[in-house]
């Protein structure tokens, strides 16, 4: 048994040595091992049959099939435009844009257990340790305990937390913490708001009528890595609604193939900017393109 | 599916809303192929009895026995785990509810004493349906706290003990064998405790679901799956790959952040929701 693509490449290879150009019909099975491992890592339909039929283009008329590693020089076809549509061509718009004018105003959407708040703390621990005043924002009103659980992340980090368990509006909430940040002249305020799904419109709108109160300078959409197909669905109305500006992928620090890296960053086009590798605070690092390339292939 | 004959194409649209429902693509294949032969064998004619014969496979892949395991153990302890945020601590506020509407006594344990807030985040919930909560402090052994709620529910004379823990990735072996003691500690008061270990799985995971059902199986021996947040547009279509493969029940599900948000998995219409996907939830 052939596990890895890899090994199923080389043994698709093997049988087709000798002939001199990548064609539509010889190339057929090498696709379609391609096309079952991205399906296999929760690459969305869709966005598997768009990848493999501009792979295919590539890789038309390529002389590769001469070399004695023609399933390398097809592999690295594969990931060279896997590891391009992920980002690969721009590694700066990875990075967050610090206002001009502070405080920058970060934003954290998504749906329910994602993973927003710990990405509060990994952030505001990430801007502390570049000497920034951080303050994070309990906006969550609604999950039990949200409050409490970011507290406990700020005291732990000794970062300031905004909260008002008595307001139940998150938009005024937002907009106070937003005038309190500049009376105490913070660098960085983070807004952790509740986990909604995107087909909850008055949850929809709030998120939108926080967004219009305090014009943030990112909305960062927190996606867990181990969503699967519907990733498509999610991301793309969160980024119709709010015009999201990256994406952060969290738990990847397990088994998950991510797939729906590919599938949030073909659906939006914004950048995936920060991946967690971890619940705790420091397990955090800058999204690699090629890494996640490799991964999504299983090599 | 509105078609008047069985083509290529058709079976390719299923290919689609099988793998898009996030039923994999082997199990997809394995299916859809058992039809092809059907179909060329003329024992399936049209679209309609295609769709039927669909409809029948995978209900029967999925309608096997789902009650609670019985006993007259006193307490009945279950022990609630899965990977971080599927939704175990909301699922059991959940079940609680659902076990004191059924006359039953019920005391929660706050087993996951690592995540911040998580104990006040259980707490709230004990309040709300009305039950005890058996903690200690953040940071403390989480087989003792659950321990200490079995001999206190013995004592008491409490009919249900629902354990919460962290959530906790399938890979790290560590937080595996914290659990594997878990049921240890509990097994020296009770034997046959717990008598259910529920694996909470997110309907909208993808294929990584498989890996955590298989390893949460064997590691600890989980005796169904709670499918939650099923209220969104995602199918939770891996559960049959995972029923089909490894004979685990689903034995509820979640579609809600409320405690009445949950109920007893029923095959039948799981699998009308997830032919239901077709026309609502097309992305272009
Ligand atoms: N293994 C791992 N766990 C993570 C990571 N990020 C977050 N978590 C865990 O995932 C769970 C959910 O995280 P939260 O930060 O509470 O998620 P949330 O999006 O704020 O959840 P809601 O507010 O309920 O929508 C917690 O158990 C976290 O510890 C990560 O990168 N790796
Ligand atoms: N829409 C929806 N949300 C749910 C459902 N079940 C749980 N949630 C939400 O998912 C988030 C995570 O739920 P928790 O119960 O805290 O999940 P958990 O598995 O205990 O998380 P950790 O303890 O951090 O691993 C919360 O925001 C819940 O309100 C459901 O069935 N539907
Ligand atoms: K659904
Ligand atoms: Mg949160
Ligand atoms: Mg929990």
């Amino acid at each position: 048994m052939f596990n890895t693509l890899n090994e199923k490449l080389q043994s698709v290879f093997k049988k087709m040595r000798g002939e001199a150009r990548i064609t539509e019909d010889n190339i057929k099975e090498a696709i379609r091992q391609v096309k079952m491992a991205m399906l296999e890592a929760d690459v969305n339909y869709k966005v598997v049959k768009k990848f493999i039929s501009g792979v295919q283009e590539k890789a038309l008329g390529e002389e590769v099939l001469k070399s004695l590693s023609a399933d390398q020089v097809f592999i690295k076809i594969v990931n060279d435009e896997l590891t391009s549509i992920l980002g690969g061509e721009d590694p700066s718009a990875s990075k967050i844009t610090l206002s001009s004018t502070p405080p920058t105003i970060i934003m954290l959407v998504g749906l329910q257990g994602s993973g927003k708040t710990t990405t509060a703390g990994k952030l505001a621990k990430h801007f502390q340790k570049n000497d920034k005043r951080v303050l994070m924002v309990a906006d969550d009103i609604y999950r039990p305990a949200a409050i409490d659980q970011l507290e406990v992340l700020g005291k732990q980090l000794g970062v300031d937390v905004y909260s008002d368990k008595d307001n139940k509006n998150a938009v005024d909430i937002a907009q106070k913490s937003y005038e309190y940040a500049k009376k105490s002249a913070k660098d960085i305020v983070i807004i952790d708001t509740a986990g909604r799904l995107h087909v909850n419109n008055e949850l929809m709108d709030e998120l939108f009528n926080i967004k219009k109160a305090v014009s943030p300078d990112e909305i960062l959409f927190v996606a867990d890595a181990m969503t699967g197909q519907d990733a498509v669905n999610v991301a793309t109305k969160f980024n119709n609604d709010l015009d999201i500006s990256g994406v952060i992928l969290t738990k990847l620090d397990g088994d998950a193939r991510g797939g729906a890296a590919l599938s949030i960053r073909e659906v939006t086009g914004k950048p995936l900017k920060y991946v967690g590798v971890g619940e705790k605070l420091d397990a955090f690092e800058p999204f690699y393109p090629d890494r996640m390339a490799s991964r999504i292939l299983g090599m | 599916l509105g078609k008047k004959e069985i083509d290529e194409e058709l079976l390719d649209e299923l290919e689609e809303l099988f793998v898009t429902s996030d039923i994999g693509v082997s199990t997809t294949m394995k299916i859809i192929d058992d039809l092809r032969n059907d179909v060329s064998r003329k024992i399936l004619k049209n679209p309609q009895q295609l769709k039927n014969a669909l409809k029948q496979k995978l209900t029967e892949i999925l309608d096997i026995d789902n009650e609670l395991v019985k006993t007259d153990d006193k307490p009945y302890v279950i022990l609630v785990t899965g990977v971080n945020g599927a939704g175990k601590t909301t699922s059991i506020a959940k079940l609680a509810k659902m076990f004191k509407e059924n006359g039953m006594s019920v005391m929660l344990a706050a087993g996951d004493t690592f995540r911040a807030a998580a104990i006040e985040q259980l707490e709230i919930w004990g309040e709300r349906a009305g039950v005890p909560v058996v903690k200690q402090k953040a940071g403390s052994d989480s087989a003792a706290v659950v321990y200490d709620a079995v001999l206190s529910a013995k004592s008491k004379k409490i009919d249900v003990v629902i354990a919460d823990t962290a959530g906790r990735l399938h890979t790290k072996d560590n937080l595996m064998n914290e659990l594997k003691k878990i049921s240890r500690v509990v097994k020296k008061e009770m034997p046959d405790a717990p008598h259910e270990v529920l694996l909470v799985l997110d309907a909208t995971s993808g294929q990584n679901a498989v890996a955590q059902a298989k390893t949460f199986g064997t590691e600890i021996g989980v005796t169904g799956v709670i499918l939650t947040k099923l209220d969104g547009t995602a199918k939770g279509g891996v559960i049959v790959g995972i029923v089909d493969e490894m004979q685990l029940p689903v034995k509820f599900i979640g579609f809600g952040e409320s405690m009445d948000d949950l109920k007893p998995f029923d095959a039948g219409e799981f699998v009308e929701a997830l032919f239901e996907s077709a026309d609502e939830t097309d992305y272009s």
